[in-house]
């Protein structure tokens, strides 16, 4: 790939998100509380431009600042689906920060800060664009975390998002550091050549680490505790936003460490992978059966979800990588619409999260009952919802590359997971029903019925998907 | 290509009918009965467009036929329809099986019914493309979709304990099902497709046969259902209304035996050679030990889905048989049983409409109050006791045929069910129909309705016609069998003359 010393047409979408955000900052501090309307619909279309910038089909490829920025087919593809991630949070938080009286231009401007450092993430090519990346999206997200700050369980949950962050952080650098110390580089291409077939031991000690700091941001187990404490306790367009962009990226970044920077010892981190992978599965099946908060069964659910990603990546193959994307690119959807859904639970001006509180939806909303039902066959993997097709690829690359084992765990724990989807489906179908929800807003409405209808209509027409995602693997071979 | 349009057709109908459906307003007398008769005329059209599709299908002709095929996901995936002589009575039964749950459905159903179409019409429509699917992840989404359906229908409109039993059924099946996923990926990354037709053609090792087949097994064994996993079987039966329970028994369990015969036997016979003895104890345990339980049954309903299992442990032993009569007698008897299966199921629907308890203790002396109803009833019976003259009787004697051949002592134990279907089956009868009426409640029972008997009748009709005159259905799947059986010798002659 043509390699340069800056171009800016490769980091056009950054650069133009980058300056946007300034001036939006500029703008919120001077006008101050009245600004923060008109800083939020800035920002929703601000990142509206970057989502078509990103997507460009003119814009060249490249490597740029030396080689440490790399703007290829993955970057786009995953960069894409975070920069959906964030504008749907945007839009859906519009409506429940002026219902739960929550003001200031800030918390736009923290998610399109949060969202420059993701694209910085996904594009990384070297550890420390990645690290850069990596603290200036984390850093926002403390924020964020936090933003309701009167709030007590808000600012718990930023608070141990924070310890916990801060401690893989730290441990990620100090395996760079390792990395770097045993290779003699911090580029991935180099540090391939450096460990070609044989890493030393100080190099498999760096990528442990490594993986632990980046675990802990896709919430894998055993890196996983903080996800049900602050999937409950932020506000949910914040949870939203956990749950997908940086998910995206993390994982995007993994994808990228893993394939392109140690292609040599692929059977040392594959075992890492399987063995984090099974237990995430496992668990996010198992521990999500008794929960009754419908935002802490999403983060056990967001924990089995990434496991079944990583059933794709510990294939190691093209495939894999393929069916890492299509499995990420499913799941924003589905996030996306089953946290419009939560957003929409809303009864006498108040929001609610417990599941019982869905009893009966399907007589009093049909509609969204309908959807949330699409959405919850789907997270269950059954076909033909897209949802399966996100296991089907997984699976598919898996048996490739002769994981039996790991299928066999996978399978059957989706099963396990069926049972609690299964069960909201109940609720809304099977029992009585409760009192109506708040007429719900239509973005989330909206947002809703748009990721529904996807997930349903995926089975049609693939190849949209699938094909950008194939490229998107190839250029990371 | 002639006819290339037929089966997709088949496919789209219901589901342009539920689109009509769902476009109606909500809640209102006439928005319940416009969804019950375009729900009905999707159904009858559907069927007879199945029944074009029959007329164009040459029964002399071994391969599938009515073939369309288009690109789908990346090359890799095809959408691929066609029939054969096997799977042509399948969709002939589903899609006249349809209309009758339809009509079966009039009154019962008063609640959510614009729903209740809807959903109807898209499992008919996944269940027909479990048939006619030539690719096999195409077959895996119509099979596992018809999932979504079938749980909605248990748990809106079943009775009493109907969550327990919706879940039990969707994790039964489903769990089934993904391990034969797994292999179906296995299989594509050997052969290098999913094309079935193309897939019958691929010679697996027989080592790797073994895991696929029982990657196979674990889902149409559930599905079937064998024993000892066909116990999501009697609560999904007793729970589900009555036009549910119809299509449970007619139509979604020999969705197993189809499979068996199309995957399992044809796939792997290196395999199926293997499993045989296995399949033949599961189905003799089956046949003596479910018709035991269902002696023992107090309930109408439960009695008759505990019959279901007995016979279709006639249909397991008669496909590994793997020979004609086995095969044959197979077929006939999974034609056969969604007749009298689903008729018999009609007939409970019957008294529970009127009684609203399926407990046989409730009832007795039918017969001075409703003599039509004893008489359809006692017609239903005998055919699933087996009785000459019946369906019932050619399915069951063309599999202990075909049986006997390959094990006697199999075939004799087999034989045994007959007898112990006749006990319970009786023993049924007597104590619903004969007898005085002691019951006060029971006095001002009434006889059936038309729109009852517009629903037993045909399948009445039907079970004994091809009772005395088996040859339509021999015939049609006479030449597709044959192949399948060749195909089946050739690979284990070759295997043996290899030396494995």
């Amino acid at each position: 790939m043509h390699e340069t010393a800056i171009s800016l047409p490769v980091i056009l979408p950054e650069a133009v998100l980058a300056t946007g955000t300034l001036a939006l900052v500029l703008y919120g501090a001077l006008r101050g509380e009245r600004g923060s309307a008109l800083v939020n619909e800035f920002a929703v279309g601000l990142l509206g431009l970057v989502f078509i910038l990103m997507v460009a089909r003119n814009r060249p490829m490249g490597l740029t600042f030396y080689g440490s920025f790399a703007d290829d087919a993955f970057t786009r593809f995953m960069g894409a689906l975070a920069l959906v991630g964030s504008l749907v949070t945007l839009l859906l938080s519009v409506e429940f920060m002026r219902q739960e009286r929550i003001g200031g231009f800030e918390f736009p401007v923290l998610i399109l800060i949060s969202t420059l450092g993701i694209l910085m993430l996904i594009s990384a090519n070297d550890f420390i664009a990645l690290y850069l990346g990596f603290e200036l999206m984390s850093l926002a997200l403390y924020v964020i975390a936090a933003y309701r700050r009167h709030d007590l369980r808000a600012t718990e949950a930023g608070l141990k998002y924070f310890v916990l962050g801060a401690l893989s952080s730290g441990m990620m650098l100090y395996g760079m550091s390792l990395i770097y110390g045993y290779s003699g580089s911090v580029a991935f291409g180099a540090v391939a050549n450096a460990v070609h077939d044989h890493a030393s031991i100080g190099v498999v000690f760096g990528l442990v680490f490594l993986l632990v700091g980046l675990a802990f941001k896709i919430s894998v187990v055993p890196f996983h505790m903080w996800t049900p404490d602050v999937y409950e306790g932020v506000p949910t367009p914040v949870t939203t936003f956990f749950a997908t962009a940086p998910k995206v990226a993390a994982m995007a970044v993994l994808v990228r460490v893993v394939i392109t920077a140690f292609p040599g010892i692929a059977n040392d981190w594959r075992q890492i992978l399987t063995f984090v992978s099974i237990a995430s599965m496992v668990l996010g099946a198992f521990a999500a059966i008794g929960q009754r908060n419908f935002k802490r069964l999403m983060a056990y659910s967001a924990i089995g979800h990434m496991g079944y990603a990583l059933v794709g990546l510990a294939a190691g193959t093209v495939e894999g990588a393929q069916s890492v994307a299509i499995y990420m690119a499913i799941y924003v959807v589905m996030t996306l619409g089953t946290f419009a859904a939560i957003l929409s639970m809303r009864r006498n001006g108040r929001a609610i999260e417990t599941m019982a509180d869905l009893a009966g939806l399907a007589r009093t909303d049909p509609t969204m009952a309908f959807f949330l039902a699409t959405m919850m066959f789907s997270l269950a993997g059954v076909p033909p919802l897209a949802g399966f097709f996100a296991k089907f690829y997984v699976f598919a690359a898996a048996m490739k590359a002769g994981l039996y084992g790991l299928s066999v765990i996978g399978v059957l724990a989706s099963c396990v997971a069926a049972y609690y989807y299964l069960r909201i489906v109940k609720l809304m179908y099977f029992d009585e029903p409760a009192p109506a929800f708040d007429r719900p807003s239509p973005v989330a409405r909206i947002v809703l019925a748009i990721s529904a209808l996807a997930i349903i209509l995926f089975v049609f027409a693939p190849s949209p998907i699938t094909n950008a995602a194939m490229a998107a693997a190839q250029s990371l071979f | 290509m002639n006819g290339s349009w037929i089966l997709s057709g088949i496919l789209a109908l219901p589901l342009i009918g539920a689109l009509f459906i769902l476009l109606l307003p909500r809640d209102s007398e006439a928005t319940k009965r416009n969804a019950r008769w375009i729900a009905l005329f999707a159904t009858l059209i559907t069927f007879l467009l199945s029944l074009v599709a029959w007329g164009r299908f040459d029964p002399a002709q071994p391969g599938f036929q009515l073939i369309e095929e288009r690109d789908w996901f990346s090359h890799a995936i095809l959408y691929k329809l066609g029939v054969d002589g096997v799977s042509m009575p399948f969709v002939l039964l589903t899609t006249f099986i349809m209309p009758i749950c339809i009509i079966a459905s009039w009154a019962p159903i008063q609640t959510r019914v614009k729903e209740y179409m809807i959903t109807f019409l898209v499992m008919e429509t996944l269940m027909v493309g479990v048939f006619v699917a030539l690719d096999l992840v195409l077959f895996y989404l119509f099979f596992e979709g018809g999932l979504i359906p079938m749980f909605i229908i248990i748990g809106i409109w079943g009775h009493g304990n109907r969550v327990y039993a919706a879940f039990k059924f969707f994790l039964y099946t489903f769990t089934g099902s993904v391990l034969m996923l797994l292999a179906i990926m296995a299989m594509y990354w050997t052969a290098g497709t999913t094309d079935i037709t193309v897939l019958l053609k691929t010679h697996f090792s027989p080592q790797m046969q073994t895991w696929l087949w029982l990657g196979f097994f674990a889902s149409f064994a559930v599905k079937m259902p064998m024993w000892p996993v066909h116990t999501w079987l009697p609560d999904a039966h007793v729970e589900a209304p009555t036009a549910g329970s119809v299509v449970l028994a007619a139509i979604l369990l020999k969705m197993g035996g189809y499979g068996f015969i199309r995957f399992s036997l044809s796939m792997f016979p290196d395999a199926s050679l293997y499993f045989a003895p296995l399949v033949f104890a599961l189905s003799v345990i089956a046949i003596i030990y479910a018709s035991l339980v269902a002696l023992a049954q107090e309930s109408t309903k439960k009695l008759i889905a505990y019959s279901s299992v007995a016979h279709m442990g006639f249909v397991t032993m008669g496909i590994f048989a793997a020979n004609t009569q086995g095969i044959q007698g197979a077929v006939y008897q999974m034609i056969s049983h969604g007749l009298v299966s689903g008729a018999l199921f009609l007939c409970t629907g019957v008294l529970y409409d009127r009684m609203h308890t399926y407990d046989i203790a409730a009832y007795g002396g039918l017969v001075q109050r409703m003599p039509l109803y004893a008489l359809v009833f006692m017609v239903f019976t005998f055919a699933n006791i087996g009785l000459p003259g019946t369906t019932g009787f050619i399915g069951e004697f063309l599999t202990l045929l075909g049986t006997f051949q390959i094990n006697n002592w199999v075939a004799f134990l087999a034989t045994t069910g007959t007898i112990l279907s006749a006990c319970y089956a009786l023993y049924l009868y007597r104590r619903i129909i004969f007898g005085v009426i002691e019951k006060p409640n029971l006095m001002g029972i009434a006889d059936l309705t038309n729109r009852e008997v517009v629903t037993l009748l045909p399948l009445g009709l039907l079970t004994i016609f091809y009772g005395v005159h088996p040859q339509p259905i021999i015939d049609a799947s006479a030449a597709s069998i044959e192949q399948i059986i060749s195909g089946f010798q050739h690979a284990i002659t070759a295997t043996k003359s290899a030396g494995l």
